[in-house]
């Protein structure tokens, strides 16, 4: 796969990362080689092997459908940057 | 030019459980603002969730019901956006391996039958409330919904016109309603649509290029939505323009739709498998045990009614389209040997009774019993069908049985000769043209005679004793 500094910009766009224009250039010389090193997995044949989504051998671990007490709003809160009327607070987003 | 509308729908249902999909916090609607939160449904750093057993049971009902084939072996997966109703920046969902797939529901348009298939059924979890307050210089987020277990069901492009759309979430909606898997309450958003739509001219085999239209949660918005949307795409393409690949937001109030984002910069969701979520391995026994426990469903109960009860197929419709209304007919005619009368009633004084005070089905307070029991009372003819009207608007009222009020209202029928005879006479000397229309061989005159003394008694006579008291009165 080819790395261009388009890559880059597309990818810190949807990361919501500001680059300037050398960290641009240094990230896409760096993200190409990590690439490529990955790329070597690609010399096995994996014809016929099932996808590995998780590594462990486990499987159906679930919980039984029944509530408990949330947690106490201000302690919800205490973490938040900024609140407002019981609500978190956030920079404006207009859809 | 000739244009045919192709509608696809994604519809979320919020699942039916009593606590959220990854943690313990209530499902329930409401409540102040980030008081059914934890550390789970908020994303804090360090946790790992759990998923609640009964989603995947509930789901599987969902594709079971709607003839989906379940998936042995189904993962969850990260989906990746920025947007502060979601915590994490990713809500937790089922990319390439869902719980259910390929299935269909059989819908009834003008008469005709027609499948729309289902690509497939994923389980996910929904995402917070934004409060935008135009004085305020930020958004408020409430995080109590964020965590309730969803269903997302997807549909083919297998309906073409806004009826057809109707009707398939019309099935929809009461397939999960008689399962209980979820209540679908659209006006606490239960139940959300986003429609797919594109239009093509007329015999043209490729699609159109198609818009998701987003934020509808009522039929007629949903109507509305298809209507608005297709005349655009019509006029843009007549006009020599293009359609562009786009979501775009549906505003109710005006009536009009409008670009939200572009779909090739909102898609890229980087899709990953969830790590700290392990597969969901089905037995297929357990599928069947699951399969098993499913009620009665609603084209079955349609089906029966017209077999057992002989309702016409359009009343059984009806009847059957909302679990609580059935439920309401089936206590109802469990009482009553006429089932006819039960059907009627439910068909006509029901549901303008419903319309005229603005109630849904689950708002009516009285148990169908209830109907049975006034029905019986007009066959043995101890009220008349008049009277019958004013106990049912006051059972509506009060919730009360009908023999109360006819009780306490005073409202059996009067069959004592004594007291009706003195009724007629008056009736007759206010009459005399009747009276000698009638002599003169007039028959007609005697109906209108019955109808005066039954106003003066105020319909409590009974009508069969002053037709007798006339008659001996005129002979």
């Amino acid at each position: 796969m080819k790395i261009t500094k388009e890559t880059i910009e597309h990818v810190a766009n949807l990361a919501r990362l500001n680059l300037s224009e050398q960290e641009k250039e240094k990230l896409t010389l760096e993200m190409a080689s990590i690439i490529s090193y990955v790329d070597k997995l690609n010399e096995l044949d994996t014809e016929g092997i099932q996808p590995t989504s998780h590594v462990l051998p486990v499987q159906n671990v679930f919980r039984e459908d029944i509530c408990s007490q949330s947690f106490d709003r201000d302690t919800i809160l205490s973490n938040a940057p900024s609140s407002e009327d019981g609500c978190f607070k956030v920079p404006k987003v207009v859809e | 030019m000739e244009y045919e509308i192709v509608i696809g729908l994604e519809v979320h249902s919020e699942l039916a459980t009593k606590s959220k999909i990854y943690c313990s916090c209530t499902t329930e609607f409401g409540g102040a603002p980030n008081t059914h939160c934890c550390p789970i449904c908020t994303g804090m750093p360090g946790v790992l969730p759990v998923l609640n057993k009964n989603v995947v049971e509930y789901a599987v009902k969902a594709g079971l019901a709607t003839n989906c084939t379940i998936a042995g072996y189904s993962k969850q997966d990260r989906k990746n956006y920025f947007y502060p109703d979601l915590p994490k920046a990713y809500q937790t969902s089922q990319y390439d391996l869902p719980l259910c797939k390929e299935g269909h529901i059989d819908i009834n348009v003008d008469g005709k039958s027609k499948r729309i298939g289902i690509t497939r059924i994923h389980i996910e979890e929904d995402a917070g409330k934004l409060i935008h307050d135009e004085w305020e210089t930020g958004t408020l987020v409430d995080y109590n919904r964020c965590g309730v277990p969803l269903i997302e069901i997807v549909s083919e492009p297998d309906m073409r016109s806004a009826e057809e759309a109707r009707a398939f979430l019309e099935s929809l909606k009461a397939i999960l309603e008689y399962t209980e898997v979820s209540d679908c309450k659209m006006q606490e958003g239960s139940l959300r649509a986003d429609v797919n739509l594109s239009v093509r001219p007329k015999g043209q085999k490729e699609f159109g290029t198609r818009t998701e239209m987003k934020n509808l949660n009522s039929f007629r918005a949903i109507i509305r939505a298809i209507e608005a949307e297709s005349q655009r795409q019509i006029e843009e393409i007549e006009s020599g323009g293009t359609i562009v690949q786009e979501t775009r937001r549906w505003d109710d109030t005006k009536g009009m739709s409008y670009t939200m984002r572009s779909k090739e910069e909102a898609h890229d969701y980087r899709y990953f498998p969830e790590p700290d979520l392990v597969p969901i391995v089905l037995e297929e026994e357990w599928v069947q045990k699951v399969k098993e426990s499913l009620p009665e469903l609603p084209e079955a109960r349609k089906n029966r009614y017209i077999s057992q009860y002989a309702l016409p197929e359009y009343d059984a419709a009806i009847i059957t389209s909302s679990k609580v209304l059935a439920d309401f007919f089936e206590a109802a005619v469990s009482e009553s040997s006429n089932s006819k009368a039960v059907s009627n009633w439910i068909m006509g004084d029901l549901m303008r009774i419903l319309k005229d005070k603005d109630m849904e089905v689950q708002d009516i307070p009285f148990p169908g019993q209830y109907l049975a029991a006034m029905i019986d009372m007009i066959d043995k003819g101890s009220i008349s069908g008049t009277i019958a009207k004013k106990v049912f608007e006051k059972m509506f009222q009060t919730g009360k049985d009908p023999e109360s009020i006819v009780k306490e209202e005073g409202l059996q029928v009067v069959s004592d000769e004594g007291a009706l005879v003195s009724v007629v006479r008056k009736v007759l000397e206010a009459n005399p043209q009747s009276v000698s229309d009638y002599r003169s061989g007039k028959e007609k005159a005697m109906g209108f005679l019955v109808g005066q003394a039954m106003k003066e008694t105020k319909g409590k006579a009974n009508p069969q004793i002053i037709n007798k008291i006339l008659r001996d009165e005129l002979k």
